[in-house]
């Protein structure tokens, strides 16, 4: 199957000269369609570096950044923006929310800065909240849902619409283990409905809910597991 | 190990056969712990030899076919036991902790190649557990959800370990007279 997001040999270095960092080295990846792969590494490893490429939030030094089938280099400034908006959705640790709109106001944003007209936008952020279990809460505004259910909203705004690819950088952050549990079911049912994910995280626990798990040492893929099939 | 402990908790829900407490024992940890019958039956026999256990008056002479029930002395064994916390003080013999210290003797990047390969080994492992997890959660089966659980977090435990081994080896490898010392 053709893959959503494809990295090919990617590297990414910050600065230059005695201060550059090489905070990716060479690393390749593939991710099709309905797949979650986990993202593993210690601090610094460059997992962040990894989203943000992926995502088109940053360009590559070297090597080819592909996005349902576009390579973003080629891309300009606007065409980028463009297929971030439609095409991609982020998760971070937290902050992903307007505190000044509702749940379904910012779920719905993404549609209507595309044009995709307000009566629309809503419906669909109606029904993307009705996917994560907060259609009832879609009035609220941000400071009145818990930690769990503003990332839970995040995720809704994450896949709304078009999107293919979802990206999440800790977004269990501060929850508990359950919520985080929960959070985390949200975004494999979401993958498993189409989308293709990346999952940055620190937890095992969380990490091993993905398909597949890639380990990231200084910049570089050490290791990763295969499909685990069967049972224990 | 508490076969007995498990068959007299069975047993203070009312009189069983040997037959019946192992269908049910099985039935909550069988998965992570089979139980063969001769089992039941020797360790009801211990138990009625200890007093903790008695025949039913109306029953079968073959130990077999009879029923039991917990007696007092039983019902004491039992809440001693399950209020006592279960001793972890003594680590045993770890495979892997002699793998990475034995690894280690030549150096830290075999150590390291050790440690990453368990920890693929194990995050594997994890991710079987966590698709069992999401089964048993779908039968409502509450005993293996809770074994699960507690094979979660002790292969979460482990790769936690990993993580902070891979870190401490590489410490000690780019400074040689720091923390880590062999
Ligand atoms: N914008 C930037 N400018 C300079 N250096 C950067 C930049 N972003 C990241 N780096 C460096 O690149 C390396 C990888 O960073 P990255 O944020 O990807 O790590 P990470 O794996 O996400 O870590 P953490 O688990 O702490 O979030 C680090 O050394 C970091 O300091
Ligand atoms: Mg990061």
């Amino acid at each position: 199957m053709t893959a959503v997001l494809e990295l090919d040999q990617v590297a990414r270095v910050y600065g230059d000269g005695r201060t550059a960092v090489q905070a990716l080295d060479g690393v390749s990846l593939r991710v099709a369609p309905g797949e979650l792969v986990a993202v593993m590494g210690p601090s610094g490893s460059g997992k962040s570096t990894l989203l943000n490429l992926a995502g088109g939030l940053d360009r590559p030094t070297t090597g080819r950044v592909v996005v349902d089938g576009t390579e973003l280099g080629r891309l300009d400034r606007r065409r980028l923006a463009a297929l971030r908006r439609r095409r991609v959705g982020y998760v971070f640790q937290d902050l992903n929310l307007l505190p000044g709109l509702t749940a379904v106001e910012n779920v719905a944003l993404p549609g209507e800065l595309d044009g995709v007209g307000t009566r629309q936008a809503r419906a669909e952020a109606l029904a993307a909240l009705d996917q994560v279990g907060l259609a009832d809460r879609a009035g609220a505004f941000p400071d009145q849902l818990s930690g769990g259910e503003r990332q839970r909203v995040a995720i809704a705004r994450a896949v709304v619409g078009q999107r293919v690819l979802l990206l999440a950088d800790e977004p269990t952050g501060a929850l508990d283990s359950l919520a985080g549990e929960a959070v985390l079911e949200l975004l494999r049912a979401r993958c498993e409905a189409g989308i293709a994910g990346v999952l940055v995280t620190h937890e095992a626990r969380y990490a091993a809910i993905a398909d597949r798990v890639v380990f990231l040492a200084d910049g570089r893929v050490v290791d990763q597991t295969t499909v685990a099939g069967g049972v224990v | 190990m508490s076969v007995k402990h498990a068959l007299l908790a069975l047993l203070d829900q009312g009189p069983r056969h040997g037959y019946g407490l192992k269908h049910e024992f099985e039935a909550r940890l069988g998965q992570s712990w089979p139980l063969n019958v001769g089992q039941v039956y020797s360790t009801l026999a211990r138990l009625e030899r200890d007093g903790l256990v008695a025949p039913e008056p109306e029953g079968d002479e073959d130990t077999e076919r009879r029923a039991f029930r917990i007696t007092g002395a039983g019902r004491s064994a039992l809440a001693e036991w399950l209020s006592a916390p279960v001793p972890r003080e003594a680590l045993s013999r770890d495979e892997l902790l002699v793998k990475v210290v034995a690894a280690l003797e030549a150096g830290a990047e075999p150590a390291v190649r050790v440690i990453r390969a368990q920890r693929t080994a194990t995050l594997e492992l994890l991710q079987r557990h966590t698709r069992s997890k999401a089964e048993a959660a779908r039968r409502g089966d509450l005993p293996r959800l809770l074994t699960i659980d507690l094979l979660i977090a002790q292969a979460e435990a482990e790769v936690a370990w990993l993580d902070r081994c891979e870190a401490r080896v590489a410490a000690g490898a780019s400074d040689p007279g720091g923390e880590v010392r062999r």
